[in-house]
C-alpha cells in the first residue's frame, strides 16, 4: 500500500508502454499530456489513481497511463466507478468519457453518480461527434450538423453537458478547451481538489469527423469576442476590451456593451459559490454565435460525499446482530 | 381425533385479512412444536387489488408433517377462506373430506355475487363433499374484543388471530409462539396486546366447545437430528448466506441491487441486518447495480446484485465484461415468470438458457442453482469461493418460488462455515519484472490485484487481451489462445465438484433429473413411485455450469431420462446436446410449483409403457 511520503512523480511516471493510438492532430493528446502534468504534482501515489473509463475515442485514455486502468462498456463507467469508490473510499478515481458515451447511453448512470455526490472527477471529452464508430450524429451535436447518419443535418435538438450535470446536482462543474493548456491545467486541478463529484467538459476537436467546431474558441482574432473566462466574483465581461457583458433582462440573459447609460454595476457577477445553481444553469446554456460561451468554473459547492454518508450508516453496522445472532434468527430451537 | 402423517393447510383472503402474519405464524409454531415444515405465499400482484374480487386474494400455504417434506405441498387437506372470493380461488385444491374454515360472516349476497357466485355456497349442501366449519368470524371476533377500547381498524385487524386459533385447535399447535409474538409486536400498544390474545384464545375455545364433536387431527414430531433448527426463507437464506460469505473471506460485500420483485426482498433483508463491512445500494438500473459491483470487484471487494429475468437480460452486457476482464463478481437470479414483465408474482426456471449462453461472444461463466430455500445458504457461499478462487462472474438461479417459500434449516455453528482467506496480489521478487496481470495459475485464474497496490498498476477492459501482459490485442492467433483459456478455465472447475449422487437404483429403467426449485417436488414423486414398486431414480443438480463429471455416466446408466422443468425444455436440450442422450422433457409453463401427480403421472407412462 502506498506511503505517507509524497510522491514525486514527473508526467513521464504516468506514462505507460502503450502506443498511442489516437489520430494525429486528435485533440486528445493535449488533454492526456496535461492530465499526466496534473497528477504528477497532486501528491497522490500513483498506485491510488485509478482511470475508468467507457467506450469511444476518449474511452482508451486510461490505456494511456501507468496507473490503474478499467475500461468499462458503452456509457457504465461513471457505475463501475461508483462501486470502486464503494469499495475502498481512499482512491483517487478519475472517469474518462466521450459526448457520446456519457450522454447517448451513460446518462442514466452519469446523473446517478452526480446526484450521489461520488467523489469521482468526471472527463467529458466533447468533440460534437462519434468518432470511433467513423462520424455519426452525436446527442451534443448542433441542430443542423451534418453527419454520415444526418446527411440532410441533424434534426434533433443537442444536449448540453454542463445544463445536465447542473440539474443533476452536481457540485463542481466546469469547462475547458483541449488547445487552451494552461487554462485546462488551471480547471484539472481544481476538479482534482474538489471533493465530491467534479464535472468538466472539455472542448475537444475531432481532426478527422468535425475539424474545427470550435475554432471561434479557439482561433486568437476572434476568441475575446466568442468567449467568457468566468472568474469567481468578478463581473461577466468579454470582448478586446473587455466593455461587453451579460445582464439578465427578467429571466433572458442579453449581451450589453458599457458606456450610454450602462455602467458595470449591470452586468451579472458570477458565483461560483451560489447555493442555487440558477446563474449557473443560465451561463451553461449560452452558445453563439448569439451569446459568448463560458469557459472555467461554473459551480463549485460543498456538500457531503456519498462516501462519507454511507460509511456513518454502514461503518459500524447494527452491534445487536452479530452473524451468529442472524444465522439463529428470532426463533430457532435445540433438539438434544 | 385423527393421526396425519402430514398436513397441507392454505390460509386465503383478501390482501387486508393478514393471511401472511397467519402462516408465518402458524410455520413458527408447527416448526418450533417439532414438525418439518415446507411454506409458500401466493401474493397477489398487485398491491392491493378490489377487496372481496378474485384477483385480491392472497394466499398462504403451510405443509407440515412429521416425516420429510420437501415441497409446500399441492392438494390441500384443510383450507382456511376469510371470504367468498378465497373460497371460490382455492376450493379446487382442497381434497374431497378436507378441512373447510370459512369466515361465514363474509358470506352475504353483495361479497358471494362480487366473487362470481349465483347463490350463497355455502347452503344447499354445496359443500357437503368437505368438512365444513362455518364459524361467524367478524361477530365473535368483535365481542372477544368489546371489553378493549380499540379502533375500528383495530378490531378488524384482530380477526386474523381469532382465524389463527380456530386453526391452531385443529391441529392441536400451541399458543405459546404466537403470544410471545403479540408482547414483542405490540410493545407499545397495550390495548392491541390484550385484544390479540382475548381473540386467539376464542378463536382456539370455539374450535374446542363447537368442533369437538367432528374431532381434531394430530401431526406429530418429526424425528430431527440434533442441533439449532429455525425456519428459514429462501430469501434469508441468500441474505445469510452473503454476509457469511464477507465474514469468511473478511472482504467488504457490496451489494447492488435494483428492486425487481422478487429481488426486492433480498435488497430489504441486507438493508435491515445491517452490517460492518457490508455496504447495500439500491442502483438506477439493473445494468447500473452489476457495473457497481464489478468496479467494486475491481477495488477488492465482493461485488454481488441480485436482479430476476428482465434484469439479467441487462446484465448480459456486463456479464461479458466481467467475464474477459476476469473479475469474480456474483449474480443472483430469481427466475420469475417471463418473458419481459411476463408475471412478476409467479416462479418459472426458463432463464437456464439466459445464464448459460445469453451473452455476445464466446463468454462462459459459472451457473448455479439452489434446490431448496435454506440451500440459498451454502448454494451463496459456494458461489463466493468459486468466483474468488476462478476470478469469474457467477450466477446463481434462484426463483420466486425459492425465494417465498421456507422450511425447517439446521442452523450451522461459525466453526462450521467453510474457510475461505482470500489474499489480494502482491509484488514479487524486486519488481525489476513488469507485473503481468494475466498471468495464471494452478486453475487458470489470474492475480486479484487491487487498486491501491504499488507495483501492480494495470489496466483491464472489455477489449481482448494479450496472453499475460493484458494488453489490448486483436492478433488473431491470441484471440483463439484466449478464448479456450477462458473456456478451460471454466471446465476445469468440475474438477472440484462433487459427483452426481442419485437416489434409487443406480441404474435401470428410468432416471428422473431436475435442477433448482423442482427438487422437492421429483424427490418427492419419484419416492412414491418407488414405494408403488417403479424402479425410477432421481438425481439433482446444484452445479449447471460447469455439469459434474459424472453426469453423462449416471445418464447412460438408465434406459430413460425424464426432465421436468418449469420451461419449455431447456436443461432436458443442454443434456441432450452434451450428452447425447434421448432425454425427454417434463415441461410446466403456469407460473406455479409442479403438482407430484404430473410428475408421477409421467413416470408411470415412461415405466409401465
Amino acid at each position: 500500500m502506498s506511503t505517507n511520503v509524497l510522491p514525486l512523480l514527473t508526467p513521464s511516471d504516468l506514462t505507460s508502454d502503450r502506443e498511442v493510438r489516437w489520430c494525429p492532430g486528435c485533440g486528445d493528446f493535449s488533454i492526456l499530456s496535461q492530465l499526466k502534468k496534473v497528477l504528477a504534482v497532486l501528491g497522490v501515489p500513483r498506485e491510488n489513481l485509478v482511470f475508468i473509463s467507457g467506450l469511444g475515442c476518449a474511452g482508451r485514455l486510461p490505456y494511456y497511463l501507468s496507473t490503474y486502468g478499467f475500461h468499462g462498456s458503452y456509457g457504465r463507467a461513471p457505475a463501475l466507478a461508483t462501486g470502486l469508490k464503494l469499495a475502498n473510499p481512499d482512491l483517487q478515481v478519475w472517469v474518462v468519457t466521450g459526448d457520446g458515451d456519457a450522454l447517448s447511453a451513460g446518462a442514466g448512470h452519469l446523473i446517478h453518480a452526480l446526484r450521489r455526490n461520488v467523489d469521482l472527477k468526471i472527463l467529458l471529452f466533447n468533440n460534437e461527434v462519434f468518432g470511433l464508430t467513423k462520424g455519426q450524429t452525436s446527442p451534443t451535436a448542433r441542430a443542423g450538423t451534418c453527419t454520415k447518419s444526418t446527411p440532410e443535418g441533424s434534426v434533433e435538438a443537442s444536449l448540453r453537458p454542463l445544463s445536465i450535470a447542473l440539474a443533476a446536482e452536481a457540485t463542481f462543474v466546469a469547462r475547458t478547451i483541449d488547445v487552451d493548456v494552461n487554462h485546462m491545467s488551471e480547471v484539472l486541478e481544481k476538479a482534482a481538489a474538489h471533493r465530491g463529484s467534479a464535472f468538466v467538459e472539455i472542448y475537444q476537436n475531432c481532426k478527422i469527423f468535425n475539424d474545427g467546431v470550435f475554432d471561434y474558441a479557439t482561433d486568437a482574432t476572434i476568441k475575446a469576442d466568442t468567449v467568457i473566462y468566468l472568474e469567481h466574483g468578478r463581473p461577466l465581461l468579454f470582448g478586446k476590451d473587455r466593455n461587453q457583458g451579460l445582464r439578465l433582462n427578467g429571466f433572458e440573459p442579453e449581451v450589453v456593451t458599457l458606456g450610454h447609460g450602462i455602467r458595470i454595476d449591470d452586468v451579472l457577477i458570477h458565483d461560483e459559490k451560489a447555493s442555487e445553481p440558477t446563474l449557473a444553469f443560465l451561463l451553461s446554456r449560452l452558445i453563439g454565435p448569439q451569446f459568448p460561451e463560458c469557459l472555467g468554473v461554473f459551480r463549485s459547492v460543498q456538500r457531503p460525499t456519498h462516501a462519507e454518508l454511507l460509511d456513518e450508516s454502514f461503518r459500524l453496522g447494527d452491534p445487536a446482530r452479530k452473524l451468529e445472532s442472524l444465522l439463529a434468527g428470532d426463533e430457532s430451537w435445540v433438539v438434544a | 381425533m385423527q393421526e396425519r402423517d402430514s398436513v397441507a393447510i392454505r390460509f386465503a383472503g383478501d390482501a387486508a385479512d393478514g393471511m401472511p402474519f397467519v402462516g408465518a405464524q402458524f410455520t413458527a409454531t408447527s416448526a418450533i412444536h417439532g414438525n418439518t415444515v415446507c411454506t409458500l405465499p401466493d401474493p397477489p400482484a398487485e398491491i392491493r387489488a378490489p377487496a372481496g374480487t378474485l384477483p385480491g386474494v392472497s394466499g398462504f400455504q403451510v405443509h407440515f408433517g412429521k416425516l420429510a417434506v420437501h415441497t409446500p405441498g399441492e392438494s390441500l387437506q384443510a383450507l382456511v377462506a376469510m371470504n367468498p372470493a378465497s373460497l371460490k380461488a382455492n376450493l379446487f385444491d382442497l381434497e374431497p373430506g378436507g378441512l373447510l374454515i370459512v369466515n361465514s360472516d363474509a358470506f352475504c349476497a353483495e361479497e358471494w355475487e362480487k366473487a362470481g357466485y349465483v347463490a350463497n355456497p355455502l347452503e344447499n349442501g354445496l359443500m357437503q363433499g368437505y368438512r365444513l366449519v362455518a364459524v361467524p368470524m367478524d361477530q365473535l371476533n368483535r365481542e372477544a374484543v368489546a371489553r378493549v377500547k380499540l379502533s375500528s381498524r383495530e378490531v378488524e385487524r384482530c380477526k386474523s388471530c381469532f382465524a389463527l386459533g380456530v386453526a391452531f385447535w385443529f391441529y392441536e399447535r400451541p399458543l405459546e409462539t404466537t403470544l410471545a409474538w403479540i408482547h414483542d409486536t405490540y410493545a407499545k400498544n397495550p390495548p392491541m396486546i390484550e385484544a390479540s390474545t382475548r381473540t386467539l384464545k376464542t378463536g382456539y375455545q370455539y374450535g374446542e366447545t363447537c368442533s369437538a364433536p367432528l374431532g381434531h387431527y394430530r401431526v406429530g414430531k418429526a424425528e430431527n437430528s440434533a442441533g439449532r433448527f429455525r425456519q428459514i426463507t429462501g430469501t434469508k437464506a441468500l441474505a445469510l448466506g452473503l454476509l457469511a460469505a464477507a465474514q469468511q473471506t473478511n472482504l467488504p460485500l457490496v451489494f447492488a441491487s435494483f428492486p425487481l420483485p422478487p429481488a426486492n426482498e433480498l435488497l430489504h433483508q441486507l438493508c435491515e441486518w445491517k452490517q460492518p463491512g457490508v455496504k447495500v445500494i439500491q442502483a438506477e438500473d439493473d445494468l447500473a447495480a452489476l457495473n457497481l459491483a464489478l468496479g467494486a470487484s475491481f477495488g477488492g471487494a465482493l461485488g454481488v446484485t441480485a436482479t430476476t429475468g428482465p434484469g439479467l437480460a441487462l446484465q448480459s452486457e456486463t456479464l461479458g465484461l466481467a467475464v474477459i476482464s476476469e473479475l469474480p463478481c456474483v449474480v443472483i437470479d430469481l427466475q420469475r415468470a417471463g418473458p419481459s414483465a411476463g408475471m412478476p408474482t409467479k416462479s418459472e426456471q426458463a432463464d437456464l438458457l439466459q445464464a448459460l449462453h445469453g451473452r455476445n461472444g464466446e463468454c462462459p461463466l459459472i451457473v448455479l442453482a439452489p434446490a431448496t430455500p435454506a440451500d440459498g445458504f451454502a448454494i451463496v457461499l459456494e458461489a463466493v469461493r468459486l468466483a474468488i478462487r476462478y476470478m469469474t462472474p457467477v450466477i446463481v438461479l434462484s426463483d420466486t418460488f425459492l425465494a417465498q417459500s421456507a422450511e425447517t434449516w439446521r442452523v450451522p455453528s461459525l466453526q462450521e462455515l467453510p474457510e475461505m482467506g482470500v489474499t489480494h496480489a502482491v509484488p514479487t521478487g524486486n519488481g525489476s519484472s513488469a507485473f503481468l496481470p494475466y498471468e495464471r495459475d494452478t486453475h487458470l485464474a489470474r492475480p486479484w490485484a487491487v487498486p491501491g497496490t504499488a507495483g501492480l498498476e494495470h489496466c483491464t477492459g472489455g477489449l481482448e487481451k494479450e496472453e499475460r501482459t493484458g494488453n489490448v490485442s486483436y492478433d488473431p492467433l491470441n484471440h483463439q489462445r484466449m478464448v479456450a483459456m477462458r473456456a478451460r478455465k471454466i471446465a476445469g472447475v468440475a474438477d472440484e465438484l462433487p459427483p452426481l449422487e442419485v437416489q434409487g437404483p443406480a441404474h435401470g429403467e428410468l432416471l428422473v433429473i431436475g435442477w433448482g426449485s423442482t427438487f422437492g417436488a421429483i424427490r418427492t414423486a419419484t419416492e412414491r413411485c418407488r414405494s408403488k414398486g417403479l424402479a425410477v431414480a432421481s438425481a439433482h443438480l446444484r452445479h449447471l455450469n460447469p455439469l459434474p463429471q459424472n453426469v453423462g455416466a449416471i445418464l447412460r446408466c438408465y434406459r430413460r431420462v425424464l426432465v421436468p422443468e418449469l420451461n419449455a425444455g431447456q436443461l432436458c436440450s443442454v443434456l441432450r446436446s452434451a450428452y447425447l442422450i434421448d432425454a425427454i422433457s417434463l415441461s410446466q409453463l403456469q407460473g406455479q410449483p409442479f403438482l407430484l401427480s404430473e410428475i408421477e403421472r409421467k413416470i408411470e407412462e415412461l415405466v409401465i409403457s
